[in-house]
Protein backbone atom coordinates (compact mmCIF):
# COMPACT_ATOMS: atom_id res chain seq x y z
CA UNK A 1 0.00 0.00 0.00
CA UNK A 2 1.35 3.33 -0.85
CA UNK A 3 2.11 6.08 1.57
CA UNK A 4 -1.50 7.36 3.42
CA UNK A 5 -1.25 10.90 4.35
CA UNK A 6 -3.45 11.61 7.06
CA UNK A 7 -3.89 15.46 7.02
CA UNK A 8 -4.82 14.64 2.99
CA UNK A 9 -6.92 11.79 3.59
CA UNK A 10 -9.05 14.02 6.32
CA UNK A 11 -9.63 16.49 4.33
CA UNK A 12 -10.58 14.31 1.52
CA UNK A 13 -13.14 12.08 3.65
CA UNK A 14 -14.76 15.68 3.87
CA UNK A 15 -14.86 17.28 0.73
CA UNK A 16 -16.81 14.05 -0.02
CA UNK A 17 -19.18 14.70 2.55
CA UNK A 18 -19.27 18.45 1.34
CA UNK A 19 -20.05 17.04 -2.62
CA UNK A 20 -22.90 14.87 -1.64
CA UNK A 21 -24.78 17.57 0.27
CA UNK A 22 -25.15 19.27 -2.80
CA UNK A 23 -27.37 16.74 -3.83
CA UNK A 24 -29.93 17.80 -1.65
CA UNK A 25 -29.13 21.26 -2.09
CA UNK A 26 -30.15 20.96 -5.37
CA UNK A 27 -33.05 19.48 -4.64
CA UNK A 28 -34.44 22.74 -2.85
CA UNK A 29 -32.57 25.11 -5.24
CA UNK A 30 -34.85 23.25 -8.10
CA UNK A 31 -37.85 22.02 -5.49
CA UNK A 32 -38.67 25.72 -5.09
CA UNK A 33 -38.23 27.18 -8.74
CA UNK A 34 -41.17 24.26 -9.88
CA UNK A 35 -44.57 25.12 -8.95
CA UNK A 36 -45.85 23.90 -5.53
CA UNK A 37 -47.97 20.86 -6.90
CA UNK A 38 -44.47 19.95 -8.54
CA UNK A 39 -41.95 20.78 -6.09
CA UNK A 40 -41.68 16.50 -4.33
CA UNK A 41 -41.31 14.97 -7.49
CA UNK A 42 -38.63 17.38 -8.18
CA UNK A 43 -36.79 17.06 -5.22
CA UNK A 44 -37.37 13.30 -5.63
CA UNK A 45 -35.52 13.39 -8.82
CA UNK A 46 -32.22 14.53 -6.67
CA UNK A 47 -32.81 12.12 -4.08
CA UNK A 48 -33.59 9.02 -5.95
CA UNK A 49 -30.45 9.70 -8.11
CA UNK A 50 -28.42 9.14 -5.01
CA UNK A 51 -29.82 5.78 -4.16
CA UNK A 52 -29.42 4.55 -8.36
CA UNK A 53 -26.32 6.11 -8.70
CA UNK A 54 -24.57 5.29 -5.37
CA UNK A 55 -25.20 1.87 -6.24
CA UNK A 56 -24.40 1.32 -9.71
CA UNK A 57 -20.94 3.13 -8.98
CA UNK A 58 -20.28 0.03 -6.09
CA UNK A 59 -20.93 -2.57 -8.20
CA UNK A 60 -19.25 -1.52 -11.51
CA UNK A 61 -19.11 2.37 -11.97
CA UNK A 62 -16.10 3.35 -10.35
CA UNK A 63 -14.22 0.53 -12.38
CA UNK A 64 -15.75 1.72 -15.32
CA UNK A 65 -14.73 5.16 -14.52
CA UNK A 66 -10.75 4.49 -12.73
CA UNK A 67 -9.59 1.09 -13.63
CA UNK A 68 -7.65 0.66 -16.74
CA UNK A 69 -9.39 -1.91 -19.23
CA UNK A 70 -5.57 -3.12 -20.10
CA UNK A 71 -5.89 -2.92 -23.73
CA UNK A 72 -4.57 0.77 -24.90
CA UNK A 73 -7.09 1.14 -27.47
CA UNK A 74 -10.28 -0.06 -25.38
CA UNK A 75 -8.43 2.33 -22.24
CA UNK A 76 -9.28 5.26 -24.61
CA UNK A 77 -12.95 5.34 -24.25
CA UNK A 78 -13.87 2.87 -21.37
CA UNK A 79 -12.34 1.46 -17.98
CA UNK A 80 -12.17 -2.26 -17.14
CA UNK A 81 -13.56 -4.86 -14.72
CA UNK A 82 -10.88 -4.86 -12.18
CA UNK A 83 -12.49 -3.08 -9.12
CA UNK A 84 -16.40 -4.19 -10.02
CA UNK A 85 -18.09 -4.21 -6.27
CA UNK A 86 -14.99 -2.11 -5.02
CA UNK A 87 -13.53 -5.28 -3.70
CA UNK A 88 -9.97 -5.29 -5.05
CA UNK A 89 -9.11 -1.67 -3.96
CA UNK A 90 -9.72 -1.86 -0.38
CA UNK A 91 -6.68 -1.61 1.89
CA UNK A 92 -5.41 0.41 -1.09
CA UNK A 93 -3.93 3.48 -1.73
CA UNK A 94 -4.17 5.76 -4.71
CA UNK A 95 -1.27 5.40 -7.19
CA UNK A 96 -0.06 9.49 -6.02
CA UNK A 97 -0.59 8.24 -2.57
CA UNK A 98 -1.65 10.49 -0.15
CA UNK A 99 -5.64 8.61 0.87
CA UNK A 100 -7.36 4.89 0.42
CA UNK A 101 -8.36 3.99 -3.21
CA UNK A 102 -11.71 4.06 -1.10
CA UNK A 103 -11.71 7.49 0.05
CA UNK A 104 -11.11 8.34 -3.71
CA UNK A 105 -13.89 6.23 -5.12
CA UNK A 106 -16.25 7.81 -2.36
CA UNK A 107 -15.56 11.42 -3.44
CA UNK A 108 -15.49 10.65 -7.14
CA UNK A 109 -19.13 8.93 -6.46
CA UNK A 110 -20.58 11.87 -5.29
CA UNK A 111 -19.70 13.83 -8.80
CA UNK A 112 -21.53 11.32 -10.47
CA UNK A 113 -24.66 11.43 -7.90
CA UNK A 114 -24.86 15.29 -8.40
CA UNK A 115 -24.42 15.14 -12.32
CA UNK A 116 -27.49 13.05 -12.94
CA UNK A 117 -29.25 14.89 -10.38
CA UNK A 118 -28.53 18.34 -12.49
CA UNK A 119 -30.14 16.46 -15.52
CA UNK A 120 -33.74 16.26 -13.66
CA UNK A 121 -34.19 20.46 -14.05
CA UNK A 122 -34.59 20.52 -17.38
CA UNK A 123 -38.09 17.48 -16.97
CA UNK A 124 -39.82 19.30 -13.89
CA UNK A 125 -43.60 18.69 -13.69
CA UNK A 126 -43.92 16.31 -16.15
CA UNK A 127 -41.58 12.89 -15.87
CA UNK A 128 -42.86 9.36 -14.92
CA UNK A 129 -40.97 8.38 -11.80
CA UNK A 130 -40.16 5.09 -12.96
CA UNK A 131 -38.79 6.23 -15.99
CA UNK A 132 -36.15 8.69 -14.25
CA UNK A 133 -35.01 6.06 -11.82
CA UNK A 134 -34.58 3.91 -15.22
CA UNK A 135 -32.69 6.95 -17.40
CA UNK A 136 -30.38 7.62 -14.20
CA UNK A 137 -29.06 4.10 -14.37
CA UNK A 138 -29.12 4.13 -18.15
CA UNK A 139 -27.44 7.31 -18.81
CA UNK A 140 -24.30 6.98 -15.86
CA UNK A 141 -24.02 3.88 -16.84
CA UNK A 142 -23.68 4.79 -20.82
CA UNK A 143 -22.25 8.86 -20.72
CA UNK A 144 -20.95 9.48 -17.11
CA UNK A 145 -18.72 6.66 -16.54
CA UNK A 146 -17.06 6.68 -19.95
CA UNK A 147 -17.31 10.28 -20.04
CA UNK A 148 -15.55 10.61 -16.71
CA UNK A 149 -12.86 8.13 -18.14
CA UNK A 150 -11.88 10.36 -21.24
CA UNK A 151 -11.44 12.97 -18.96
CA UNK A 152 -10.25 11.88 -15.46
CA UNK A 153 -9.25 8.01 -16.00
CA UNK A 154 -6.52 8.27 -18.36
CA UNK A 155 -9.05 8.22 -21.61
CA UNK A 156 -8.58 9.73 -24.91
CA UNK A 157 -9.55 13.44 -24.00
CA UNK A 158 -6.55 13.10 -20.68
CA UNK A 159 -4.21 11.74 -23.67
CA UNK A 160 -5.05 14.67 -25.64
CA UNK A 161 -3.99 17.12 -22.34
CA UNK A 162 -7.40 18.40 -21.47
CA UNK A 163 -7.37 20.34 -18.27
CA UNK A 164 -10.74 20.04 -16.46
CA UNK A 165 -9.60 20.53 -12.71
CA UNK A 166 -13.48 19.46 -11.25
CA UNK A 167 -16.01 18.78 -13.75
CA UNK A 168 -16.70 21.81 -16.50
CA UNK A 169 -16.89 19.14 -18.78
CA UNK A 170 -17.72 15.95 -16.92
CA UNK A 171 -20.03 17.47 -15.12
CA UNK A 172 -21.71 20.60 -16.51
CA UNK A 173 -21.89 20.47 -20.03
CA UNK A 174 -22.68 16.28 -19.75
CA UNK A 175 -25.40 17.61 -17.55
CA UNK A 176 -26.63 20.41 -19.41
CA UNK A 177 -26.62 18.55 -23.01
CA UNK A 178 -28.56 15.73 -21.41
CA UNK A 179 -31.01 17.76 -20.00
CA UNK A 180 -31.72 19.69 -23.27
CA UNK A 181 -31.95 16.35 -24.69
CA UNK A 182 -34.46 14.80 -22.54
CA UNK A 183 -36.33 18.70 -22.69
CA UNK A 184 -36.72 17.72 -26.54
CA UNK A 185 -37.98 14.27 -25.87
CA UNK A 186 -40.94 14.77 -23.27
CA UNK A 187 -41.73 18.41 -24.91
CA UNK A 188 -42.96 21.42 -23.23
CA UNK A 189 -45.58 21.25 -20.39
CA UNK A 190 -49.08 22.21 -20.60
CA UNK A 191 -49.69 25.31 -20.88
CA UNK A 192 -45.70 26.63 -21.16
CA UNK A 193 -45.51 30.11 -22.12
CA UNK A 194 -49.81 30.93 -21.85
CA UNK A 195 -49.87 29.97 -18.37
CA UNK A 196 -47.35 30.97 -15.62
CA UNK A 197 -44.66 28.98 -13.89
CA UNK A 198 -43.43 31.06 -11.46
CA UNK A 199 -41.22 29.62 -8.82
CA UNK A 200 -43.45 29.14 -5.56
CA UNK A 201 -41.00 29.06 -3.30
CA UNK A 202 -37.88 31.64 -3.63
CA UNK A 203 -36.45 30.85 0.12
CA UNK A 204 -36.43 27.27 -0.65
CA UNK A 205 -34.09 28.20 -3.86
CA UNK A 206 -32.28 30.57 -1.65
CA UNK A 207 -31.39 27.61 1.22
CA UNK A 208 -30.44 25.70 -1.79
CA UNK A 209 -28.55 27.62 -3.41
CA UNK A 210 -26.37 28.24 0.03
CA UNK A 211 -25.99 24.57 0.45
CA UNK A 212 -24.57 24.27 -3.37
CA UNK A 213 -22.38 27.36 -2.66
CA UNK A 214 -20.70 25.59 0.92
CA UNK A 215 -20.53 21.74 -1.27
CA UNK A 216 -18.98 23.43 -3.96
CA UNK A 217 -15.97 24.49 -1.85
CA UNK A 218 -15.43 20.12 -1.08
CA UNK A 219 -16.13 19.60 -5.08
CA UNK A 220 -13.69 21.97 -6.50
CA UNK A 221 -10.73 22.61 -3.67
CA UNK A 222 -11.50 18.89 -3.30
CA UNK A 223 -10.40 18.07 -6.46
CA UNK A 224 -7.04 18.75 -6.35
CA UNK A 225 -6.74 15.53 -4.54
CA UNK A 226 -4.13 16.84 -1.85
CA UNK A 227 -3.90 19.23 0.48
CA UNK A 228 -1.95 21.90 -0.49
CA UNK A 229 -1.46 25.35 -2.62
CA UNK A 230 -3.61 24.69 -5.23
CA UNK A 231 -6.48 23.28 -3.02
CA UNK A 232 -6.54 26.58 -1.24
CA UNK A 233 -6.10 28.81 -4.63
CA UNK A 234 -9.28 26.16 -6.01
CA UNK A 235 -10.88 27.60 -2.97
CA UNK A 236 -10.52 31.18 -3.41
CA UNK A 237 -10.89 30.91 -6.80
CA UNK A 238 -14.40 29.05 -6.21
CA UNK A 239 -15.80 32.21 -3.54
CA UNK A 240 -14.74 34.74 -5.87
CA UNK A 241 -16.01 33.44 -9.08
CA UNK A 242 -19.51 32.72 -7.32
CA UNK A 243 -19.81 36.03 -5.81
CA UNK A 244 -18.91 37.92 -8.87
CA UNK A 245 -21.04 35.93 -11.34
CA UNK A 246 -23.77 36.94 -8.88
CA UNK A 247 -23.15 40.38 -8.78
CA UNK A 248 -22.97 40.68 -12.60
CA UNK A 249 -26.40 38.97 -12.99
CA UNK A 250 -28.47 41.05 -10.76
CA UNK A 251 -26.23 44.14 -12.05
CA UNK A 252 -27.46 42.86 -15.72
CA UNK A 253 -31.34 42.16 -14.16
CA UNK A 254 -31.18 45.67 -12.81
CA UNK A 255 -30.68 47.53 -16.02
CA UNK A 256 -32.43 44.94 -18.06
CA UNK A 257 -35.48 44.37 -16.21
CA UNK A 258 -35.32 47.35 -13.59
CA UNK A 259 -35.22 44.62 -10.58
CA UNK A 260 -32.17 42.52 -8.73
CA UNK A 261 -34.47 40.00 -8.17
CA UNK A 262 -33.17 37.03 -5.51
CA UNK A 263 -33.57 34.01 -8.08
CA UNK A 264 -30.72 36.34 -10.39
CA UNK A 265 -28.61 36.46 -7.17
CA UNK A 266 -29.38 32.46 -6.73
CA UNK A 267 -28.77 31.83 -10.54
CA UNK A 268 -25.51 34.20 -10.97
CA UNK A 269 -23.79 32.01 -7.93
CA UNK A 270 -24.46 28.57 -9.72
CA UNK A 271 -22.81 30.05 -12.65
CA UNK A 272 -20.15 31.21 -11.28
CA UNK A 273 -19.57 28.29 -9.81
CA UNK A 274 -19.83 26.00 -12.73
CA UNK A 275 -17.99 28.77 -14.62
CA UNK A 276 -15.13 28.22 -12.44
CA UNK A 277 -15.01 24.37 -11.67
CA UNK A 278 -12.97 23.93 -14.40
CA UNK A 279 -10.80 26.29 -14.06
CA UNK A 280 -10.24 26.53 -10.18
CA UNK A 281 -7.13 25.49 -9.97
CA UNK A 282 -5.43 26.67 -12.66
CA UNK A 283 -6.33 30.31 -12.85
CA UNK A 284 -5.37 33.63 -11.04
CA UNK A 285 -7.86 34.76 -8.51
CA UNK A 286 -8.79 37.97 -10.22
CA UNK A 287 -9.15 36.08 -13.24
CA UNK A 288 -11.59 34.03 -11.48
CA UNK A 289 -13.74 37.32 -10.91
CA UNK A 290 -13.20 38.13 -14.59
CA UNK A 291 -14.67 34.57 -15.28
CA UNK A 292 -17.30 35.06 -12.50
CA UNK A 293 -18.55 37.94 -14.08
CA UNK A 294 -18.80 36.87 -17.63
CA UNK A 295 -20.37 33.71 -16.40
CA UNK A 296 -22.88 35.92 -14.73
CA UNK A 297 -23.81 38.03 -17.30
CA UNK A 298 -23.94 35.14 -19.94
CA UNK A 299 -25.46 32.79 -18.04
CA UNK A 300 -28.17 35.89 -17.62
CA UNK A 301 -29.35 36.24 -21.09
CA UNK A 302 -28.32 32.46 -22.51
CA UNK A 303 -31.61 31.35 -20.15
CA UNK A 304 -34.01 33.43 -22.25
CA UNK A 305 -32.52 31.05 -25.39
CA UNK A 306 -35.42 28.62 -24.81
CA UNK A 307 -38.40 30.88 -25.40
CA UNK A 308 -36.44 31.99 -28.74
CA UNK A 309 -35.79 28.48 -29.42
CA UNK A 310 -38.70 26.53 -28.18
CA UNK A 311 -37.80 23.92 -26.14
CA UNK A 312 -39.17 23.80 -22.39
CA UNK A 313 -35.65 23.25 -20.46
CA UNK A 314 -37.76 24.12 -17.50
CA UNK A 315 -35.45 25.14 -14.71
CA UNK A 316 -32.60 26.57 -17.47
CA UNK A 317 -30.20 23.30 -17.34
CA UNK A 318 -28.69 24.17 -20.56
CA UNK A 319 -28.98 28.00 -19.66
CA UNK A 320 -27.04 27.79 -16.74
CA UNK A 321 -24.96 24.55 -16.92
CA UNK A 322 -23.92 23.64 -20.58
CA UNK A 323 -23.22 27.12 -21.21
CA UNK A 324 -21.34 28.32 -18.10
CA UNK A 325 -19.54 24.84 -18.19
CA UNK A 326 -18.23 25.56 -21.70
CA UNK A 327 -17.17 28.86 -21.30
CA UNK A 328 -15.31 28.01 -17.99
CA UNK A 329 -13.55 25.06 -20.15
CA UNK A 330 -12.73 26.92 -23.26
CA UNK A 331 -11.59 30.29 -21.21
CA UNK A 332 -9.01 28.04 -19.57
CA UNK A 333 -7.31 28.12 -23.01
CA UNK A 334 -6.67 31.45 -22.94
CA UNK A 335 -6.18 32.04 -18.87
CA UNK A 336 -4.84 28.62 -18.03
CA UNK A 337 -1.76 29.38 -15.80
CA UNK A 338 -1.06 27.14 -13.09
CA UNK A 339 -1.31 23.63 -14.80
CA UNK A 340 -0.87 20.65 -13.59
CA UNK A 341 2.63 19.49 -15.59
CA UNK A 342 4.84 22.45 -15.70
CA UNK A 343 5.26 23.77 -19.02
CA UNK A 344 2.61 22.39 -20.44
CA UNK A 345 -1.41 23.36 -20.84
CA UNK A 346 -0.95 26.93 -20.50
CA UNK A 347 -3.09 29.11 -21.67
CA UNK A 348 -2.50 31.69 -24.61
CA UNK A 349 -2.18 34.73 -22.12
CA UNK A 350 0.80 32.64 -20.92
CA UNK A 351 2.56 31.95 -23.75
CA UNK A 352 0.49 28.23 -24.00
CA UNK A 353 0.05 26.71 -27.75
CA UNK A 354 -3.11 27.34 -29.62
CA UNK A 355 -3.56 23.93 -29.35
CA UNK A 356 -4.69 23.92 -25.78
CA UNK A 357 -7.28 25.97 -26.49
CA UNK A 358 -7.90 23.93 -29.34
CA UNK A 359 -8.69 20.80 -26.61
CA UNK A 360 -10.20 23.01 -23.90
CA UNK A 361 -12.94 24.01 -26.80
CA UNK A 362 -13.36 19.97 -28.58
CA UNK A 363 -13.53 18.45 -24.93
CA UNK A 364 -17.03 20.18 -24.56
CA UNK A 365 -17.91 20.21 -28.10
CA UNK A 366 -17.76 15.82 -28.24
CA UNK A 367 -18.94 15.34 -24.82
CA UNK A 368 -21.84 17.60 -25.57
CA UNK A 369 -22.85 16.20 -28.52
CA UNK A 370 -22.34 12.41 -27.39
CA UNK A 371 -24.50 13.03 -24.08
CA UNK A 372 -26.98 14.85 -26.06
CA UNK A 373 -27.17 11.89 -28.39
CA UNK A 374 -26.85 9.09 -25.70
CA UNK A 375 -30.11 11.34 -23.56
CA UNK A 376 -31.65 11.21 -27.10
CA UNK A 377 -31.83 7.72 -27.63
CA UNK A 378 -31.95 6.42 -24.07
CA UNK A 379 -34.95 8.82 -23.46
CA UNK A 380 -36.56 7.16 -26.53
CA UNK A 381 -36.34 4.12 -25.93
CA UNK A 382 -37.36 4.61 -22.48
CA UNK A 383 -41.05 6.52 -23.85
CA UNK A 384 -41.68 4.09 -26.89
CA UNK A 385 -41.15 1.16 -24.35
CA UNK A 386 -42.54 2.21 -20.45
CA UNK A 387 -43.67 5.68 -21.45
CA UNK A 388 -41.38 8.84 -19.92
CA UNK A 389 -44.20 11.35 -19.60
CA UNK A 390 -47.40 11.29 -17.47
CA UNK A 391 -50.76 11.97 -18.78
CA UNK A 392 -52.16 15.31 -19.26
CA UNK A 393 -54.78 14.85 -16.63
CA UNK A 394 -52.32 13.47 -14.47
CA UNK A 395 -50.21 16.89 -14.70
CA UNK A 396 -52.47 19.34 -14.74
CA UNK A 397 -53.50 17.87 -11.20
CA UNK A 398 -49.77 18.05 -10.10
CA UNK A 399 -47.24 15.23 -10.23
CA UNK A 400 -46.56 15.18 -6.41
CA UNK A 401 -50.37 13.99 -5.57
CA UNK A 402 -50.74 11.91 -8.83
CA UNK A 403 -47.07 9.98 -8.69
CA UNK A 404 -46.34 9.99 -4.75
CA UNK A 405 -49.79 10.23 -2.98
CA UNK A 406 -48.58 13.36 -1.47
CA UNK A 407 -48.54 17.16 -1.28
CA UNK A 408 -45.67 19.49 -0.17
CA UNK A 409 -47.82 21.98 1.95
CA UNK A 410 -50.79 21.21 4.22
CA UNK A 411 -51.60 25.03 4.97
CA UNK A 412 -55.06 24.86 4.91
CA UNK A 413 -57.45 22.56 7.05
CA UNK A 414 -60.27 22.01 4.61
CA UNK A 415 -57.75 20.38 2.11
CA UNK A 416 -56.00 18.08 4.94
CA UNK A 417 -60.12 17.25 5.88
CA UNK A 418 -60.84 13.56 5.97
CA UNK A 419 -60.82 10.33 7.14
CA UNK A 420 -57.77 8.81 8.84
CA UNK A 421 -56.70 5.04 7.99
CA UNK A 422 -53.84 3.77 9.95
CA UNK A 423 -53.48 0.17 8.21
CA UNK A 424 -55.33 -1.34 5.91
CA UNK A 425 -58.25 0.02 3.66
CA UNK A 426 -60.04 3.35 4.37
CA UNK A 427 -62.39 3.56 7.67
CA UNK A 428 -66.02 4.08 6.83
CA UNK A 429 -67.51 7.51 7.12
CA UNK A 430 -68.57 8.32 11.00
CA UNK A 431 -66.07 5.55 12.08
CA UNK A 432 -64.04 8.32 13.54
CA UNK A 433 -66.67 9.78 15.02
CA UNK A 434 -65.99 11.20 18.96
CA UNK A 435 -68.57 10.77 21.53
CA UNK A 436 -68.45 13.86 24.04
CA UNK B 1 -81.95 40.97 8.01
CA UNK B 2 -79.04 41.96 5.34
CA UNK B 3 -75.72 40.57 4.37
CA UNK B 4 -73.23 43.52 4.36
CA UNK B 5 -70.61 42.55 2.24
CA UNK B 6 -67.30 44.08 1.53
CA UNK B 7 -63.99 43.86 -0.57
CA UNK B 8 -61.53 46.45 0.59
CA UNK B 9 -57.88 46.66 1.06
CA UNK B 10 -55.75 44.36 3.49
CA UNK B 11 -54.12 46.51 5.12
CA UNK B 12 -57.50 49.16 5.59
CA UNK B 13 -58.62 45.47 7.43
CA UNK B 14 -57.99 46.68 10.90
CA UNK B 15 -59.02 49.92 10.75
CA UNK B 16 -62.55 48.64 9.35
CA UNK B 17 -62.36 46.08 12.18
CA UNK B 18 -62.27 48.96 14.74
CA UNK B 19 -64.49 51.14 13.50
CA UNK B 20 -67.49 48.30 13.15
CA UNK B 21 -66.61 47.39 16.64
CA UNK B 22 -66.79 50.76 18.09
CA UNK B 23 -70.13 51.05 16.09
CA UNK B 24 -71.39 47.76 18.39
CA UNK B 25 -71.08 45.04 15.69
CA UNK B 26 -69.62 41.90 17.32
CA UNK B 27 -68.94 39.39 14.62
CA UNK B 28 -68.02 39.30 11.20
CA UNK B 29 -66.12 36.42 8.53
CA UNK B 30 -63.40 38.30 6.84
CA UNK B 31 -61.44 35.84 3.72
CA UNK B 32 -58.55 36.39 1.84
CA UNK B 33 -60.08 37.15 -1.77
CA UNK B 34 -58.04 38.29 -5.10
CA UNK B 35 -59.41 40.12 -7.86
CA UNK B 36 -58.99 43.27 -9.86
CA UNK B 37 -61.42 46.35 -11.03
CA UNK B 38 -59.63 49.46 -12.26
CA UNK B 39 -56.77 48.84 -10.33
CA UNK B 40 -55.01 46.22 -12.19
CA UNK B 41 -52.09 43.56 -10.60
CA UNK B 42 -48.48 43.92 -11.87
CA UNK B 43 -45.64 42.33 -13.17
CA UNK B 44 -43.26 40.07 -12.03
CA UNK B 45 -39.84 38.83 -13.55
CA UNK B 46 -38.33 35.39 -12.83
CA UNK B 47 -34.86 34.93 -14.79
CA UNK B 48 -36.02 37.50 -17.69
CA UNK B 49 -39.17 36.14 -17.96
CA UNK B 50 -42.03 38.56 -17.71
CA UNK B 51 -45.18 37.29 -15.71
CA UNK B 52 -48.42 39.66 -15.60
CA UNK B 53 -50.08 38.82 -12.64
CA UNK B 54 -53.76 39.88 -12.99
CA UNK B 55 -55.39 39.57 -9.59
CA UNK B 56 -54.25 42.01 -6.81
CA UNK B 57 -55.13 40.38 -2.59
CA UNK B 58 -57.83 41.87 -1.37
CA UNK B 59 -59.92 40.89 1.89
CA UNK B 60 -63.32 40.36 1.62
CA UNK B 61 -65.36 40.75 4.99
CA UNK B 62 -69.06 39.73 6.01
CA UNK B 63 -71.54 41.51 8.28
CA UNK B 64 -74.98 39.96 8.86
CA UNK B 65 -77.21 42.69 10.32
CA UNK B 66 -80.79 43.95 11.00
CA UNK B 67 -82.70 46.04 8.36
CA UNK B 68 -82.68 49.21 10.06
CA UNK B 69 -78.83 48.78 10.41
CA UNK B 70 -77.43 48.48 7.16
CA UNK B 71 -77.18 51.82 5.91
CA UNK B 72 -75.27 52.60 9.33
CA UNK B 73 -73.06 49.80 8.91
CA UNK B 74 -72.26 50.39 4.97
CA UNK B 75 -71.32 54.58 6.03
CA UNK B 76 -68.71 53.35 8.87
CA UNK B 77 -66.79 50.74 6.57
CA UNK B 78 -66.66 52.67 3.46
CA UNK B 79 -65.50 55.76 5.61
CA UNK B 80 -62.92 53.30 8.02
CA UNK B 81 -61.82 51.80 4.39
CA UNK B 82 -61.26 54.63 2.19
CA UNK B 83 -57.93 56.14 0.78
CA UNK B 84 -59.29 58.10 -1.91
CA UNK B 85 -56.79 56.17 -4.56
CA UNK B 86 -58.03 53.65 -7.15
CA UNK B 87 -58.21 49.90 -5.77
CA UNK B 88 -60.62 50.95 -2.17
CA UNK B 89 -62.73 48.44 -3.41
CA UNK B 90 -66.79 47.85 -3.34
CA UNK B 91 -69.47 47.51 -0.60
CA UNK B 92 -72.62 46.18 -0.97
CA UNK B 93 -76.00 44.65 0.45
CA UNK B 94 -78.15 41.92 0.02
CA UNK B 95 -81.60 40.74 1.98
CA UNK B 96 -81.37 37.16 3.65
CA UNK B 97 -84.43 35.47 4.96
CA UNK B 98 -82.89 33.29 7.64
CA UNK B 99 -80.35 33.45 10.31
CA UNK B 100 -79.69 30.69 12.46
CA UNK B 101 -77.19 30.40 15.55
CA UNK B 102 -75.70 26.99 15.55
CA UNK B 103 -75.04 26.50 18.80
CA UNK B 104 -79.45 27.27 20.15
CA UNK B 105 -81.00 26.80 16.98
CA UNK B 106 -82.14 30.67 17.44
CA UNK B 107 -83.72 32.19 14.17
CA UNK B 108 -83.89 35.27 12.80
CA UNK B 109 -83.05 38.67 14.86
CA UNK B 110 -82.13 36.70 17.64
CA UNK B 111 -79.57 34.96 16.35
CA UNK B 112 -77.53 38.18 14.61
Amino acid sequence: MNKIDTGTTAWMITATALVLLMTPGLAFFYGGMTRAKSVLNMMMMSFVSIITVSIAWVFYGYSLAFTSSGDGFIDKFIGGFDALGLQSIIGTATKAGGMPSMVFSAFQMTFAVITVALISGAIADRARFGAWVVFSVAWSTLVYFPVAHWVWGGGWLAGLGIEDFAGGTVVHVNAGAAGLALALVLGKRAGWRKEPMRPHNLTLVLLGVGLLWFGWFGFNAGSELAVDGTAGLAFMNTQVAAAAAAGAWILVEKLRDGHSTTLGVASGAVAGLVAITPACGFIDPWASVLLGAAAGAVCAYAVGLKYRLGFDDSLDVVGVHLVGGALGAVALGVIARYPFAAGQGKGLLYGGPISQLGVQALGPVVVGLYSFAMAWIIGKIIDRTMGFRISREEELAGVDITTHAETGYDLGTVHASGVASLNGPAVPAGANKVDA
Amino acid sequence: MRLITAVIKPFKLDDVKAALEQFGIKGMTVSEASGYGRQRGHTEVYRGAEYQVDLVPKVRLEVLAEEEDAEDIIDVIVKAAQTGKIGDGKVWSVPVDTVIRVRTGERGPEAL
